[in-house]
Protein backbone atom coordinates (compact mmCIF):
# COMPACT_ATOMS: atom_id res chain seq x y z
CA UNK A 1 0.00 0.00 0.00
CA UNK A 2 1.09 3.22 -0.97
CA UNK A 3 0.85 6.81 0.72
CA UNK A 4 0.89 9.68 -1.60
CA UNK A 5 2.28 12.87 -0.42
CA UNK A 6 1.78 15.96 -2.65
CA UNK A 7 4.94 17.68 -3.18
CA UNK A 8 3.47 21.32 -4.78
CA UNK A 9 6.56 23.11 -3.68
CA UNK A 10 5.36 24.66 -0.27
CA UNK A 11 7.00 23.95 2.80
CA UNK A 12 8.16 21.29 4.77
CA UNK A 13 6.97 17.89 3.47
CA UNK A 14 10.05 16.12 5.93
CA UNK A 15 7.22 15.62 8.96
CA UNK A 16 4.13 14.49 7.22
CA UNK A 17 6.65 11.67 5.38
CA UNK A 18 8.23 10.98 8.73
CA UNK A 19 5.18 10.46 11.00
CA UNK A 20 3.75 7.86 8.03
CA UNK A 21 7.05 6.14 7.86
CA UNK A 22 6.74 5.63 11.45
CA UNK A 23 3.50 4.63 11.42
CA UNK A 24 4.26 1.85 8.90
CA UNK A 25 3.31 3.62 5.98
CA UNK A 26 5.03 3.23 2.85
CA UNK A 27 5.16 7.11 1.59
CA UNK A 28 5.84 8.48 -2.05
CA UNK A 29 6.80 11.97 -2.36
CA UNK A 30 4.71 12.88 -5.62
CA UNK A 31 6.13 15.62 -7.56
CA UNK A 32 4.16 14.77 -10.60
CA UNK A 33 1.02 14.78 -11.25
CA UNK A 34 1.07 11.54 -13.51
CA UNK A 35 1.87 9.70 -10.08
CA UNK A 36 -1.53 10.28 -8.22
CA UNK A 37 -3.64 8.33 -9.35
CA UNK A 38 -1.54 4.94 -8.64
CA UNK A 39 -1.70 5.65 -4.86
CA UNK A 40 -3.68 4.25 -2.35
CA UNK A 41 -4.27 6.93 -0.10
CA UNK A 42 -3.36 10.60 -0.65
CA UNK A 43 -1.95 13.43 2.04
CA UNK A 44 -2.27 17.35 0.83
CA UNK A 45 -0.27 19.37 3.13
CA UNK A 46 0.02 23.02 2.70
CA UNK A 47 1.37 25.95 4.82
CA UNK A 48 1.18 29.61 4.21
CA UNK A 49 -1.24 31.42 2.07
CA UNK A 50 -4.49 29.64 0.73
CA UNK A 51 -3.94 31.55 -2.73
CA UNK A 52 -0.56 30.54 -2.70
CA UNK A 53 -1.87 27.13 -2.24
CA UNK A 54 -3.90 26.95 -4.59
CA UNK A 55 -2.31 28.87 -7.04
CA UNK A 56 0.81 26.50 -6.77
CA UNK A 57 -1.55 23.30 -6.90
CA UNK A 58 -3.25 24.81 -10.40
CA UNK A 59 0.13 25.66 -11.76
CA UNK A 60 1.72 22.46 -11.07
CA UNK A 61 -1.11 20.91 -12.16
CA UNK A 62 -2.45 18.73 -9.20
CA UNK A 63 -6.29 20.01 -9.54
CA UNK A 64 -7.57 17.84 -11.43
CA UNK A 65 -5.66 14.73 -10.30
CA UNK A 66 -6.32 15.59 -6.81
CA UNK A 67 -10.40 16.66 -6.91
CA UNK A 68 -10.22 12.82 -9.28
CA UNK A 69 -8.42 10.93 -6.37
CA UNK A 70 -11.22 12.83 -3.86
CA UNK A 71 -14.03 11.08 -6.13
CA UNK A 72 -12.68 7.83 -5.70
CA UNK A 73 -13.24 5.67 -2.68
CA UNK A 74 -9.76 5.73 -1.42
CA UNK A 75 -8.77 7.86 1.66
CA UNK A 76 -7.88 11.29 1.52
CA UNK A 77 -6.38 13.70 4.05
CA UNK A 78 -5.59 17.30 3.56
CA UNK A 79 -3.74 18.94 6.57
CA UNK A 80 -4.23 22.86 7.59
CA UNK A 81 -4.54 24.52 4.01
CA UNK A 82 -4.75 21.45 2.37
CA UNK A 83 -8.00 21.03 4.28
CA UNK A 84 -8.99 24.59 3.55
CA UNK A 85 -8.44 23.95 -0.08
CA UNK A 86 -11.39 21.51 0.16
CA UNK A 87 -13.71 24.35 0.30
CA UNK A 88 -15.28 26.12 -2.33
CA UNK A 89 -13.85 29.51 -1.63
CA UNK A 90 -11.15 30.71 0.43
CA UNK A 91 -11.45 34.45 1.56
CA UNK A 92 -7.45 35.41 2.79
CA UNK A 93 -5.70 38.16 0.91
CA UNK A 94 -8.75 38.38 -1.63
CA UNK A 95 -11.03 35.88 -3.00
CA UNK A 96 -10.06 32.30 -4.37
CA UNK A 97 -11.01 29.13 -5.75
CA UNK A 98 -10.78 25.84 -3.30
CA UNK A 99 -10.99 22.36 -4.70
CA UNK A 100 -14.85 22.83 -3.91
CA UNK A 101 -15.34 18.88 -2.54
CA UNK A 102 -17.10 20.26 0.38
CA UNK A 103 -19.07 23.11 0.53
CA UNK A 104 -18.36 25.97 2.68
CA UNK A 105 -15.95 29.02 2.88
CA UNK A 106 -12.25 29.78 4.73
CA UNK A 107 -12.59 33.02 6.59
CA UNK A 108 -10.19 34.93 9.13
CA UNK A 109 -10.40 34.07 13.05
CA UNK A 110 -12.27 37.30 14.56
CA UNK A 111 -9.94 40.26 15.76
CA UNK A 112 -11.75 40.13 18.93
CA UNK A 113 -13.28 38.23 21.13
CA UNK A 114 -16.99 38.39 23.35
CA UNK A 115 -15.84 40.79 25.42
CA UNK A 116 -13.92 43.19 23.00
CA UNK A 117 -10.47 42.25 23.68
CA UNK A 118 -8.06 41.49 20.85
CA UNK A 119 -7.63 37.86 19.92
CA UNK A 120 -4.31 37.00 19.02
CA UNK A 121 -3.28 35.33 15.67
CA UNK A 122 -2.20 33.25 13.94
CA UNK A 123 -3.83 31.46 16.41
CA UNK A 124 -1.33 28.91 17.89
CA UNK A 125 -1.22 26.03 20.39
CA UNK A 126 -2.38 23.12 21.39
CA UNK A 127 -6.41 22.43 21.63
CA UNK A 128 -8.33 19.39 22.70
CA UNK A 129 -11.00 18.72 20.20
CA UNK A 130 -14.56 18.41 21.12
CA UNK A 131 -17.17 15.81 19.43
CA UNK A 132 -20.05 18.41 17.43
CA UNK A 133 -23.61 16.85 18.93
CA UNK A 134 -24.60 13.93 16.80
CA UNK A 135 -20.93 13.13 14.83
CA UNK A 136 -19.61 9.63 15.47
CA UNK A 137 -16.09 9.27 15.41
CA UNK A 138 -16.59 5.65 14.58
CA UNK A 139 -14.78 4.82 11.17
CA UNK A 140 -12.78 8.19 11.38
CA UNK A 141 -9.35 8.99 11.29
CA UNK A 142 -10.69 10.09 15.20
CA UNK A 143 -11.53 6.26 16.42
CA UNK A 144 -10.01 5.66 19.42
CA UNK A 145 -9.16 9.48 19.60
CA UNK A 146 -10.89 10.43 23.33
CA UNK A 147 -12.49 13.77 23.22
CA UNK A 148 -10.66 16.60 24.78
CA UNK A 149 -7.23 15.44 22.99
CA UNK A 150 -5.25 18.16 22.04
CA UNK A 151 -3.70 18.91 18.84
CA UNK A 152 -1.59 21.58 17.53
CA UNK A 153 -3.28 24.13 15.91
CA UNK A 154 -1.03 27.39 13.52
CA UNK A 155 -3.42 29.17 11.34
CA UNK A 156 -5.30 32.73 11.08
CA UNK A 157 -8.09 31.67 8.75
CA UNK A 158 -10.57 28.91 9.62
CA UNK A 159 -13.05 26.98 7.55
CA UNK A 160 -16.69 27.16 7.73
CA UNK A 161 -18.91 24.08 6.56
CA UNK A 162 -22.24 24.57 5.35
CA UNK A 163 -22.84 20.92 5.47
CA UNK A 164 -22.99 20.39 9.35
CA UNK A 165 -22.53 16.89 8.99
CA UNK A 166 -19.21 17.46 7.72
CA UNK A 167 -17.97 18.92 10.49
CA UNK A 168 -15.47 15.91 12.15
CA UNK A 169 -14.33 17.62 15.08
CA UNK A 170 -14.11 21.73 16.50
CA UNK A 171 -12.16 23.62 18.83
CA UNK A 172 -13.00 26.90 20.73
CA UNK A 173 -10.83 29.43 20.28
CA UNK A 174 -11.66 32.09 22.49
CA UNK A 175 -15.20 32.14 21.95
CA UNK A 176 -14.18 31.67 17.72
CA UNK A 177 -15.33 28.19 16.59
CA UNK A 178 -12.76 26.87 14.75
CA UNK A 179 -13.64 23.77 12.53
CA UNK A 180 -10.72 21.50 13.43
CA UNK A 181 -11.66 18.31 11.10
CA UNK A 182 -14.12 17.99 8.82
CA UNK A 183 -14.95 14.35 7.16
CA UNK A 184 -17.70 13.13 4.44
CA UNK A 185 -16.71 9.59 3.19
CA UNK A 186 -13.44 8.80 2.00
CA UNK A 187 -12.43 12.80 2.48
CA UNK A 188 -10.81 14.29 5.46
CA UNK A 189 -9.26 17.12 6.45
CA UNK A 190 -7.47 18.71 9.26
CA UNK A 191 -6.79 21.85 10.31
CA UNK A 192 -4.73 20.64 13.05
CA UNK A 193 -1.28 19.33 12.61
CA UNK A 194 -1.05 15.40 12.99
CA UNK A 195 2.23 15.41 12.21
CA UNK A 196 3.18 17.83 14.56
CA UNK A 197 0.61 16.84 17.49
CA UNK A 198 3.04 14.16 19.41
CA UNK A 199 1.83 10.69 20.08
CA UNK A 200 -2.08 11.97 19.62
CA UNK A 201 -1.51 13.24 15.91
CA UNK A 202 0.66 10.01 15.33
CA UNK A 203 -2.70 7.94 16.29
CA UNK A 204 -4.23 10.00 14.09
CA UNK A 205 -2.20 8.86 11.26
CA UNK A 206 -2.43 5.38 12.21
CA UNK A 207 -5.98 5.53 12.04
CA UNK A 208 -5.88 7.45 8.70
CA UNK A 209 -3.29 4.03 6.97
CA UNK A 210 -5.76 1.76 8.66
CA UNK A 211 -8.92 3.22 7.06
CA UNK B 1 -9.56 28.27 26.58
CA UNK B 2 -6.25 29.35 25.13
CA UNK B 3 -3.21 27.53 27.03
CA UNK B 4 0.27 28.77 27.24
CA UNK B 5 2.35 26.57 25.55
CA UNK B 6 5.42 24.95 26.85
CA UNK B 7 8.87 25.48 24.94
CA UNK B 8 12.09 23.85 25.41
CA UNK B 9 15.20 26.26 23.72
CA UNK B 10 18.16 24.69 23.23
CA UNK B 11 21.11 26.74 22.33
CA UNK B 12 23.67 24.98 20.01
CA UNK B 13 27.06 25.24 19.14
CA UNK B 14 27.95 22.46 17.52
CA UNK B 15 27.69 19.82 18.14
CA UNK B 16 26.48 20.17 21.62
CA UNK B 17 23.75 22.26 23.84
CA UNK B 18 25.37 24.91 25.48
CA UNK B 19 23.98 27.10 28.28
CA UNK B 20 25.08 30.63 29.61
CA UNK B 21 24.58 33.47 31.87
CA UNK B 22 23.32 36.46 30.03
CA UNK B 23 24.11 34.44 27.00
CA UNK B 24 27.89 34.35 27.84
CA UNK B 25 30.18 31.82 29.38
CA UNK B 26 28.71 28.71 28.05
CA UNK B 27 29.21 25.46 29.17
CA UNK B 28 28.51 22.25 27.73
CA UNK B 29 25.09 20.57 28.94
CA UNK B 30 24.60 17.43 26.41
CA UNK B 31 23.76 16.14 22.63
CA UNK B 32 20.95 18.11 20.77
CA UNK B 33 19.40 14.61 19.73
CA UNK B 34 19.29 13.36 23.39
CA UNK B 35 17.54 16.17 24.96
CA UNK B 36 14.98 16.46 22.06
CA UNK B 37 14.01 13.18 22.58
CA UNK B 38 13.91 13.57 26.43
CA UNK B 39 11.56 16.77 26.02
CA UNK B 40 9.56 15.40 23.30
CA UNK B 41 8.94 12.33 25.53
CA UNK B 42 8.10 14.38 28.48
CA UNK B 43 5.34 16.43 26.67
CA UNK B 44 7.11 19.44 25.25
CA UNK B 45 5.22 21.42 23.31
CA UNK B 46 7.35 22.78 21.09
CA UNK B 47 10.99 22.83 20.78
CA UNK B 48 13.60 25.71 19.47
CA UNK B 49 16.73 25.84 18.28
CA UNK B 50 19.29 29.00 18.52
CA UNK B 51 22.36 28.66 16.81
CA UNK B 52 24.61 30.90 19.14
CA UNK B 53 27.76 30.81 17.02
CA UNK B 54 25.90 31.02 13.79
CA UNK B 55 28.85 31.06 11.41
CA UNK B 56 28.39 29.91 8.34
CA UNK B 57 30.94 27.18 8.99
CA UNK B 58 28.30 25.67 11.22
CA UNK B 59 25.76 26.01 8.99
CA UNK B 60 25.28 22.14 7.59
CA UNK B 61 25.61 21.08 11.33
CA UNK B 62 22.81 22.67 12.09
CA UNK B 63 20.33 21.46 9.57
CA UNK B 64 21.83 17.78 10.59
CA UNK B 65 20.84 18.30 14.04
CA UNK B 66 17.25 19.18 12.66
CA UNK B 67 17.29 16.62 10.27
CA UNK B 68 17.73 14.42 12.68
CA UNK B 69 15.01 15.88 15.21
CA UNK B 70 12.42 15.90 12.68
CA UNK B 71 12.99 11.63 12.59
CA UNK B 72 11.02 11.41 15.81
CA UNK B 73 10.28 14.37 17.15
CA UNK B 74 6.51 15.06 16.48
CA UNK B 75 6.22 18.50 18.04
CA UNK B 76 6.92 21.83 16.02
CA UNK B 77 10.65 22.85 15.45
CA UNK B 78 12.31 26.51 15.18
CA UNK B 79 15.03 27.40 14.40
CA UNK B 80 17.55 30.79 14.51
CA UNK B 81 21.04 32.04 15.05
CA UNK B 82 22.63 33.32 11.80
CA UNK B 83 19.24 33.41 9.34
CA UNK B 84 20.62 35.96 6.70
CA UNK B 85 18.60 35.48 3.62
CA UNK B 86 15.39 34.02 2.13
CA UNK B 87 17.86 31.28 1.15
CA UNK B 88 18.79 30.63 4.57
CA UNK B 89 14.78 30.73 5.56
CA UNK B 90 13.87 27.76 2.58
CA UNK B 91 16.82 25.31 3.58
CA UNK B 92 16.06 24.95 7.29
CA UNK B 93 12.94 24.55 6.47
CA UNK B 94 13.85 21.73 4.44
CA UNK B 95 16.03 20.58 6.89
CA UNK B 96 12.73 19.73 9.01
CA UNK B 97 11.87 23.46 10.79
CA UNK B 98 8.58 24.77 10.94
CA UNK B 99 9.58 28.78 11.60
CA UNK B 100 12.38 30.20 11.66
CA UNK B 101 13.65 33.06 13.96
CA UNK B 102 15.29 36.09 12.42
CA UNK B 103 16.86 38.69 14.98
CA UNK B 104 20.28 40.17 13.50
CA UNK B 105 19.36 39.94 9.75
CA UNK B 106 15.72 41.64 10.49
CA UNK B 107 17.29 44.88 12.41
CA UNK B 108 19.72 45.61 9.43
CA UNK B 109 17.10 44.93 6.45
CA UNK B 110 12.83 44.50 7.83
CA UNK B 111 12.18 43.42 4.68
CA UNK B 112 13.47 40.09 4.88
CA UNK B 113 10.54 40.07 7.66
CA UNK B 114 7.90 40.71 4.54
CA UNK B 115 9.82 38.67 2.14
CA UNK B 116 9.88 35.32 4.63
CA UNK B 117 5.95 36.08 5.46
CA UNK B 118 4.81 36.64 1.92
CA UNK B 119 6.45 33.45 0.94
CA UNK B 120 5.97 30.93 3.89
CA UNK B 121 2.91 32.90 5.80
CA UNK B 122 3.56 34.55 8.78
CA UNK B 123 3.39 31.43 10.90
CA UNK B 124 6.85 30.88 10.05
CA UNK B 125 8.84 33.86 10.53
CA UNK B 126 8.95 34.39 13.95
CA UNK B 127 10.94 37.71 15.05
CA UNK B 128 13.75 37.12 17.77
CA UNK B 129 14.75 39.72 20.23
CA UNK B 130 17.56 40.13 22.75
CA UNK B 131 16.25 42.81 24.72
CA UNK B 132 18.30 45.01 27.46
CA UNK B 133 17.04 47.41 30.04
CA UNK B 134 18.51 50.56 29.50
CA UNK B 135 16.50 52.48 31.98
CA UNK B 136 13.12 52.64 33.43
CA UNK B 137 10.38 51.20 31.41
CA UNK B 138 13.00 51.12 28.52
CA UNK B 139 14.29 48.41 26.56
CA UNK B 140 17.15 48.30 23.31
CA UNK B 141 17.12 45.46 21.20
CA UNK B 142 21.04 43.51 20.92
CA UNK B 143 22.41 41.22 18.47
CA UNK B 144 25.07 38.35 18.25
CA UNK B 145 23.52 37.01 22.36
CA UNK B 146 23.23 40.88 23.89
CA UNK B 147 26.61 42.20 22.33
CA UNK B 148 25.57 44.48 19.60
CA UNK B 149 23.89 47.51 19.47
CA UNK B 150 21.01 48.11 17.01
CA UNK B 151 19.80 51.28 19.11
CA UNK B 152 16.39 50.39 17.88
CA UNK B 153 13.50 50.26 21.00
CA UNK B 154 11.87 47.23 21.44
CA UNK B 155 8.73 48.38 21.50
CA UNK B 156 8.80 50.18 18.15
CA UNK B 157 10.90 47.56 17.01
CA UNK B 158 8.27 44.65 17.60
CA UNK B 159 5.27 47.05 16.07
CA UNK B 160 7.62 47.44 13.04
CA UNK B 161 8.59 43.78 12.91
CA UNK B 162 4.47 42.52 13.48
CA UNK B 163 3.08 44.93 10.65
CA UNK B 164 5.71 43.33 8.45
CA UNK B 165 4.42 40.45 9.39
CA UNK B 166 5.86 38.32 11.55
CA UNK B 167 3.77 36.17 13.34
CA UNK B 168 5.25 35.73 16.54
CA UNK B 169 8.15 37.41 19.05
CA UNK B 170 10.97 35.56 20.76
CA UNK B 171 11.66 38.06 23.39
CA UNK B 172 14.75 36.96 24.87
CA UNK B 173 15.56 39.40 28.40
CA UNK B 174 19.52 39.43 28.28
CA UNK B 175 19.89 40.96 31.71
CA UNK B 176 17.86 37.77 33.17
CA UNK B 177 18.63 35.16 30.92
CA UNK B 178 20.31 32.23 32.64
CA UNK B 179 20.39 33.62 35.72
CA UNK B 180 17.08 32.00 37.55
CA UNK B 181 16.23 35.24 38.97
CA UNK B 182 12.49 35.57 36.98
CA UNK B 183 11.64 36.72 33.75
CA UNK B 184 11.20 40.13 32.81
CA UNK B 185 7.87 40.56 33.21
CA UNK B 186 7.82 44.13 32.72
CA UNK B 187 9.42 43.77 29.41
CA UNK B 188 7.20 41.36 28.32
CA UNK B 189 4.09 43.67 29.41
CA UNK B 190 5.31 46.17 27.36
CA UNK B 191 5.37 44.10 24.28
CA UNK B 192 2.43 42.17 24.55
CA UNK B 193 0.28 45.48 25.24
CA UNK B 194 1.48 46.78 21.46
CA UNK B 195 1.53 43.57 19.79
CA UNK B 196 -1.37 41.11 18.41
CA UNK B 197 0.49 38.38 17.54
CA UNK B 198 2.25 35.24 20.40
CA UNK B 199 4.95 36.18 22.18
CA UNK B 200 7.21 33.82 23.75
CA UNK B 201 8.84 34.90 26.46
CA UNK B 202 12.63 33.92 27.34
CA UNK B 203 15.17 34.13 29.99
CA UNK B 204 15.24 33.70 33.72
CA UNK B 205 13.09 31.94 35.17
CA UNK B 206 14.19 29.71 38.34
CA UNK B 207 10.95 28.75 39.99
CA UNK B 208 7.26 27.89 38.89
CA UNK B 209 6.57 31.22 40.02
CA UNK B 210 7.91 32.89 37.73
CA UNK B 211 6.15 30.46 34.93
CA UNK B 212 3.04 31.76 36.38
CA UNK B 213 4.04 34.95 36.53
CA UNK B 214 5.18 34.76 32.74
CA UNK B 215 1.51 34.21 31.48
CA UNK B 216 -0.70 35.88 34.36
CA UNK B 217 1.35 39.23 35.00
CA UNK B 218 3.15 39.44 31.89
CA UNK B 219 0.56 38.54 29.39
CA UNK B 220 3.21 35.78 27.61
CA UNK B 221 1.49 33.12 25.08
CA UNK B 222 4.56 30.82 25.75
CA UNK B 223 7.29 30.48 27.68
CA UNK B 224 10.95 29.15 26.64
CA UNK B 225 13.04 27.08 29.40
CA UNK B 226 16.28 26.17 29.11
CA UNK B 227 18.08 25.93 32.50
CA UNK B 228 15.51 24.52 34.95
CA UNK B 229 15.06 21.36 32.31
CA UNK B 230 18.57 21.01 31.28
CA UNK B 231 19.61 20.84 34.30
CA UNK B 232 16.17 19.00 35.82
CA UNK B 233 15.30 21.37 38.01
CA UNK B 234 11.70 20.82 36.92
CA UNK B 235 9.79 18.54 34.87
CA UNK B 236 8.06 19.57 31.57
CA UNK B 237 4.84 18.68 33.29
CA UNK B 238 5.17 20.70 36.14
CA UNK B 239 5.96 23.78 34.30
CA UNK B 240 2.90 22.94 32.10
CA UNK B 241 0.69 22.88 35.23
CA UNK B 242 1.94 25.58 36.44
CA UNK B 243 0.68 27.88 33.66
CA UNK B 244 -2.33 26.23 32.97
Amino acid sequence: MTIGVVDYGIGNLLSVCRAVAVCGGNVKVLSTPAEVPAVDRLVVPGVGAFGDCAAALRDQGFWEPVVAFAASERPFLGICVGMQMLFDVGLEFGQHQGLGILPGQVVEIDRLRPDGTVRKRPHIGWVGLQRPEGRTWEGTILEGTDEGTKFYFVHTFSAVPEVTSDRLADVDYDGFRVSAAVNRGNVTGTQFHPEKSGPAGLAVVSRFLKQ
Amino acid sequence: MREPRVIARLDIKSPNVIKGVRLEGLRVVGDPQALATKYYEAGIDELVYMDIVASLYNRNSLEDILRRAAENVFVPLTVGGGVRTVDDVHRLLHSGADKVAVNTAATRDPSLIKAVAERWGSQCMVLSVEAKRIGPGKWEAFTDNGREHTYRDVVEWVQEAASLGAGEILLTSVDQEGTKKGFDIELCRAVTAVVEVPVILSGGMGSLADARAAVKDGGADAIAVAHCFHYDLFSVGQVKEAVA
